[in-house]
């Protein structure tokens, strides 16, 4: 009887002690969705961004059409990329076009000086700054997640229940372009 | 982290439980010395109701007007320092704070709220002219990690409870003064003896738990508070640099005020009156500690 009382009261803990992983993966799951979110949200600013800036420069430089296409081509590719690691490729992709696009715009001293071209490039510089915060907490989230999914005990639970490790989001960061070339 | 929360949530709810006992005591000892009785009780009640609520909700606008606080501040107004706390609130993963900015030398800021959908960071204006970029970051990362630990809801209902102890106690006292005599005339005895002791213990005890709570709420919190910010900005030496220039301006803030200091950054009455009852660990220990991070 004894002997049952305390298989019993095993089983009890036991159970108590997996409702409790479970319910700890769940919220670290919803949490790591959430930031992606938030990422989400700055990605789409900075694609709405990109066609005001191309028309500011287009109204300066109507004949660099190579470069235009390469960035909307670049922008389409960002906008329909779903998993993290295609979509870090696209926004790389993105990254490295626009940096063409502020080079060729370099040589035009009248768009330079444009409040509109210097706004923009200012917003835009701003949202890739939230790219990179968004993107170091969606990090720090999917860290926590996959240590909880990997770590014994709570991996016997998470690999039973189905719970799939999450990537990292690995981006570029635009600021390179903004440093200055300094010459005397 | 998350432990950090609970505990302040619970912290929150025992110190408003101590508060209400605290001025239904007071409001007791009042009544049987000055004789009005249970009348004393009940208001002392309702009292310590409406402030426990009114700490709960405004006490962030208490501590905001308490030390000169403008705001808040929009995007237009300074888009640096805006768009700087925008993005070490997203990295941080928490709703936009409201910013507002204190018309002060010193370099000093603070965090309140109740919690991070109503938190509210102030910085002055010394903070912001003195710091570098990063420095400024590593402040604002610091008062960020005041906010997701939920310390600015304890800390900020300190001020408005505990600076309410002091005030009633200093009230009580003159009470005492002027009201105890008469009631001894008439009635003499034990009883009133001992009222008068307990009233007498209570007045001088009341500021001293005060000055403990705050001691005992502040020193461990700024440590990890340091710590998270840190881990936030991923670059300990800024604070640490922050916390060096912060430290070497002595002169104190124009607004320090003994129930608003336990929520800035370092003491707002500068490096004079540190020891015993200081409300911040040592500055020297903690940029120790940052850069030991690094």
């Amino acid at each position: 009887m004894i002997f049952l009382y305390v298989v019993l009261g095993i089983l009890a803990l036991l159970a108590v002690w997996i409702i409790a992983v479970f319910n700890r993966l769940i919220a670290l799951r919803n949490r790591t969705d959430e930031a992606w979110s938030d990422i989400d949200v700055q990605l789409k600013r900075r694609h709405d961004l990109i066609p005001n800036l191309l028309e500011t420069v287009k109204g300066y430089a109507a004949h660099e059409k190579e470069v235009f296409a390469q960035v909307t081509a670049a922008r389409s590719a960002a906008m329909t990329a779903k998993s993290p690691e295609d979509l870090a490729a696209a926004e790389n992709q993105l990254t490295g076009a626009l940096k063409t696009l502020f080079a060729v715009a370099e040589s035009y001293p009248d768009l330079k000086a444009s409040q509109n071209f210097l706004r923009l490039q200012d917003e835009l510089s701003d949202t890739e700054n939230k790219i990179q915060a968004a993107r170091r907490f969606y990090n720090g989230n999917v860290r926590d997640f996959n240590i909880r999914i990997e770590q014994f005990p709570s991996n016997v639970i998470a690999n039973t229940m189905n719970f799939k490790k999450r990537e990292f989001f690995e981006i570029e960061n635009g600021e390179e372009r903004e440093v200055p070339d300094v010459k005397f | 982290m998350y432990n950090q929360i609970t505990s302040n949530k619970r912290k929150s709810v025992v110190l408003m439980a101590v508060f209400i006992a605290i001025i239904l005591a007071l409001g007791w000892v009042f009544g049987r010395y000055t004789g009005y009785g249970y009348g004393a009780v009940v208001f002392a009640a309702i009292i310590s109701v409406i402030m426990s609520l009114v700490s709960y909700y405004s006490g962030d606008a208490v501590a905001l007007s308490a030390s000169g606080a403008k705001g808040p501040l929009k995007k237009e107004d300074n888009p640096y320092i805006y768009r700087m706390v925008e993005n070490l609130a997203i990295t941080s993963g928490l709703p936009m704070p409201k910013v507002y900015v204190i018309n002060d030398d010193a370099p000093n800021a603070f965090a309140t709220g109740r919690d991070p959908q109503h938190a509210s960071v102030a910085l002055t204006t010394g903070i912001i002219n003195q710091l570098e970029n990063e420095e400024l970051e590593g402040v604002i990362a610091h008062e960020l990690s005041h906010v997701k630990n939920y310390d600015i809801r304890f800390l900020t209902m300190v001020v408005v409870l505990v600076g309410i102890i002091s005030v009633l106690s200093q009230w009580f006292f003159r009470g005492s003064l002027f009201g105890g005599g008469r009631r001894r005339d008439s009635e003499g005895g034990n009883a009133g003896g001992i009222l008068a002791i307990v009233g007498i213990l209570l007045i001088v005890l009341s500021p001293i738990i005060a000055e403990l709570i705050k001691l005992a709420i502040s020193r461990k919190r700024e440590f990890l508070a340091d710590a998270d910010g840190a881990l936030l900005t991923r670059y300990p030496e800024g604070l640490a640099r922050a916390l060096e220039k912060i430290s070497a301006y002595s002169a104190p803030m124009k607004s320090a005020n003994a129930g608003t200091a336990h929520l800035f950054i370092s003491n707002p009455f500068g490096k004079k009156v540190a020891g015993l009852f200081s409300t911040h660990p040592p500055v020297e220990e903690r940029i120790k500690i940052l850069r030991g991070m690094a």
